[in-house]
C-alpha cells in the first residue's frame, strides 16, 4: 500500500520537480550502468555546472521512466525489445561483461556454461558436482526488471515456453535481491552463493571473486575477443524530443575523456571494442 | 458620556458574535476538511487499486490469481505463495512480538521502577523511529547469518529471519498503545483488586490485562497492520524467491515485496496484477480490522 503511494506520488510530482530547474539532467535505469554513469555524473558536474541525477532501478524500470517522461535519459544494459523503440534513440555507450561470482572463500574457479545453466534450473544443487566441496549452492538471481538477468537469460538459453509467452527458466526457489549492490552483499556474507552481476563493479576489496566460464577468464580482453561469450552493451536511451541539456550530456559522455573514465572504471569503451 | 458608555459595550458584544459565528464555521469546515482527507485518502486508492486491478483478475481468473502457485510474468500470476508468505510472516511475527511487548507495556505501566522506565520508554519509542531499512540491513548482518549457524542451513534468508524483523518492528506500536490502555484504567480496578487480597500480579493478569482488553486488541490490530505492510526490511532478509516456502527455513515472497520489486517496470497485465495482489493486500486489511470491531463490540454489551 505504501509503496503504491509512494510510487504515485514520484509519479505525479517527479516531472514538476525535474521540470523547475533546467541545469538538471536527470537519467534512471539499470544499476550495472548507474555505476559508472554516477562517476561521469559527477565529473560532468564540476566541469560544467551542471547536475546530473542518476537513480538505479533495472533496465526495464528506466525504459518506462523515459518512456512516461520522468526522466529524460534512460539506462539499459539490454538490447531493447522493438516495442520498446518505438520514438526511442538509443546510444551505446560501453561494453560489460557479466561476472559468474562467488564468494572468495569457495575453491572453484570455473564452471561451465552448461553448469551455470543447470544451477539455475537448480539441476545441480551441490558444489561436489562441479569440482568444489560437498556445500549446498546457493543460486542468487536479479529481480525481473534486471538487464543484466535478461542478457544472461539470453545468453544462456534460460528461457521457456508458457502459454505462448517467453518467460524466465531460472528456478522460482533462486533467491532474488534486486540491484547489484544488494547481490554482491549476498554473495560477500554467504560462503555457498553464486550470482551473476556487472562485471565492472567487481572489485577485489569485496568477498566476491569473479569465475573462468568455459575455461576463459572474464576480463575485457577476452570479451573483445569474443571467447568470454557472456558480455552485453551499455546503452543511453532518450526520446527523439529531449531537451539540450540531455543531449550535451550524451556527447559529453562519447567524448575521449569521458570514454577514459569508463575504461578506468572497468569496463569497455566504445574504442576499445572497435579494435 | 452616556451615549459612549451605553453604545461601546453593544457594539463590542455585536463584533464578537460576528467574529464568533466566522471563527466558529472556519473550525466546523476544517474540522470536516481534515476528517475527509483520510476517507478520500482510501477511497481514491481503493477506486484506482481495483480499476487497476481487475483486468488482471478478468484474464487471469480470480481463483488461478489467487490461489495459483505459479508467478512467471508475463505468463502466469499466481500469488497464492506470497500471500502464504505475508500470512506466515505476519503472525510469526505477533506470536514472537505480541507477548513481548505486552509484557513490556504491564512492566512500563505497573511495575517498572522510575529510572528504569526512564530508560525502557525512550528506547522503545526510539525504536519506532528507525527507519525500516535499517531494519533490513540489521537483519540482513545480524540475523541471516545467525540464522545460518544456528540451524546449520546454507542461506539465511528466510521466513523466520523477516518474522524476527518484524517482530521487532512491532514492539513500539504494541507496548505504547497497550501501555497507554492500561494507564488509562481507573484505579479502583486496582484498588478493588488488591483490597480484596489479591496479589499484584494475579490483579494484573485478571483484572488489569482483561479490562484493557480493547486497548490491547487495536495495539495488536496496529502491529499486524504494521507486519503486513512491512517492504523494504522484508526484500532485504527474506530472499523474495517466488516459489511457495516449504518451512519457515526457506525463502519466501510476500504480497508487499512482490510489488515493491516488480512496479517500478512492470506494463500491461503484469502491472494489472501487481495492482491485484494490492487489492488482496486491502481485502485482508479490512477483514482484520472488521474482526477487531466485531470482537470490540461483542464485548461492550
Amino acid at each position: 500500500m505504501k509503496k503504491v503511494i509512494g510510487l504515485l506520488a514520484a509519479i505525479v510530482l517527479s516531472p514538476l520537480s525535474f521540470a523547475s530547474s533546467e541545469t538538471t539532467v536527470t537519467i534512471a535505469g539499470s544499476t550495472s550502468v548507474s555505476h559508472v554513469l554516477e562517476v561521469l555524473g559527477e565529473t560532468y558536474q564540476k566541469k560544467t555546472g551542471i547536475d546530473v541525477e542518476v537513480q538505479g532501478m533495472g533496465s526495464s524500470a528506466g525504459i518506462v521512466a523515459v518512456k512516461n517522461g520522468i526522466t529524460m535519459l534512460g539506462m539499459s544494459s539490454r538490447e531493447l525489445a522493438i516495442d520498446e523503440l518505438t520514438d526511442m534513440n538509443t546510444t551505446v555507450i560501453a561494453h560489460d561483461g557479466i561476472a559468474i561470482v562467488i564468494n572468495k572463500s569457495n575453491p572453484v574457479d570455473n564452471l561451465s556454461r552448461e553448469e551455470i545453466k543447470k544451477i539455475y534450473r537448480q539441476e545441480i544443487t551441490n558444489w561436489k558436482e562441479v569440482g568444489g566441496e560437498d556445500k549446498p549452492i546457493i543460486a542468487v538471481t536479479r529481480d525481473v526488471s534486471s538487464g543484466t538477468r535478461e542478457e544472461f537469460e539470453k545468453i544462456l538459453g534460460l528461457k521457456r515456453i508458457v502459454n505462448n509467452i517467453e518467460v524466465s527458466d531460472i528456478s522460482q526457489r533462486t533467491l532474488v535481491g534486486n540491484g547489484n549492490g544488494m547481490v554482491k552483499t549476498l554473495v560477500a556474507n554467504n560462503i555457498y552463493a553464486l550470482a551473476y552481476i556487472s562485471l565492472g563493479s567487481v572489485d577485489n576489496e569485496l568477498l566476491v571473486k569473479a569465475l573462468s566460464v568455459d575455461g576463459i577468464e572474464a576480463t575485457n580482453e577476452h570479451i573483445f575477443s569474443g571467447d568470454y561469450k557472456l558480455a552485453r552493451p551499455f546503452i543511453v536511451l532518450y526520446k527523439k524530443n529531449v531537451a539540450q541539456p540531455a543531449l550535451d550530456f550524451i556527447n559529453y559522455i562519447m567524448s575521449d575523456e569521458a570514454q577514459k573514465i569508463i575504461e578506468d572504471q572497468g569496463y569497455i569503451s566504445i574504442a576499445q571494442s572497435h579494435n | 458620556m452616556n451615549i459612549g458608555n451605553k453604545s461601546i459595550p453593544q457594539t463590542a458584544q455585536s463584533i464578537s458574535t460576528k467574529k464568533q459565528d466566522w471563527v466558529g464555521m472556519f473550525f466546523h469546515f476544517l474540522f470536516i476538511c481534515s476528517a475527509l482527507v483520510g476517507v478520500i485518502s482510501l477511497a481514491t486508492i481503493a477506486w484506482f487499486l481495483f480499476s487497476e486491478g481487475l483486468p488482471a483478475f478478468r484474464q487471469a481468473g480470480v481463483i488461478d490469481l489467487v490461489f495459483g502457485n505459479e508467478w512467471l510474468p508475463p505468463a502466469l500470476f499466481g500469488i497464492f505463495p506470497m500471500i502464504v508468505a505475508s500470512l506466515a510472516s505476519t503472525i510469526g511475527a505477533v506470536v514472537i512480538g505480541v507477548p513481548i511487548a505486552l509484557l513490556t507495556a504491564v512492566f512500563l505501566a505497573e511495575l517498572a521502577p522510575q529510572w528504569l522506565a526512564n530508560i525502557v520508554r525512550p528506547a522503545v519509542e526510539l525504536l519506532a523511529g528507525i527507519p525500516s531499512v535499517v531494519y533490513g540491513f540489521f537483519g540482513l548482518v545480524i540475523i541471516v547469518p545467525a540464522i545460518e549457524v544456528i540451524f546449520n542451513i546454507p542461506a539465511g534468508n528466510t521466513v523466520l529471519a523477516g518474522i524476527i524483523v518484524l517482530a521487532i518492528m512491532i514492539l513500539p506500536t504494541v507496548i505504547t498503545i497497550s501501555e497507554t490502555s492500561l494507564r488509562a484504567l481507573p484505579p479502583v480496578y486496582k484498588e478493588g483488586a488488591l483490597a480484596l487480597g489479591a496479589s499484584h500480579i494475579y490483579s494484573i493478569f485478571k483484572v488489569l490485562i482483561p479490562a484493557a482488553k480493547s486497548g490491547i486488541l487495536t495495539a495488536i490490530a496496529l502491529g499486524i497492520a504494521r507486519a503486513l505492510g512491512e517492504t523494504m526490511a522484508i526484500i532485504m532478509v527474506m530472499g523474495n524467491a517466488p516459489a511457495m516456502p516449504g518451512s519457515l527455513l526457506e525463502p519466501a515472497r510476500t504480497l508487499t515485496a512482490n510489488i515493491a520489486m516488480e512496479m517500478s517496470y512492470a506494463t500491461g497485465i503484469h502491472a494489472s496484477a501487481l495492482y491485484a495482489t494490492g487489492i488482496v493486500l486491502l481485502v485482508f486489511i479490512v477483514i482484520l480490522n472488521a474482526a477487531i470491531l466485531y470482537i470490540n463490540k461483542k464485548r461492550a454489551y
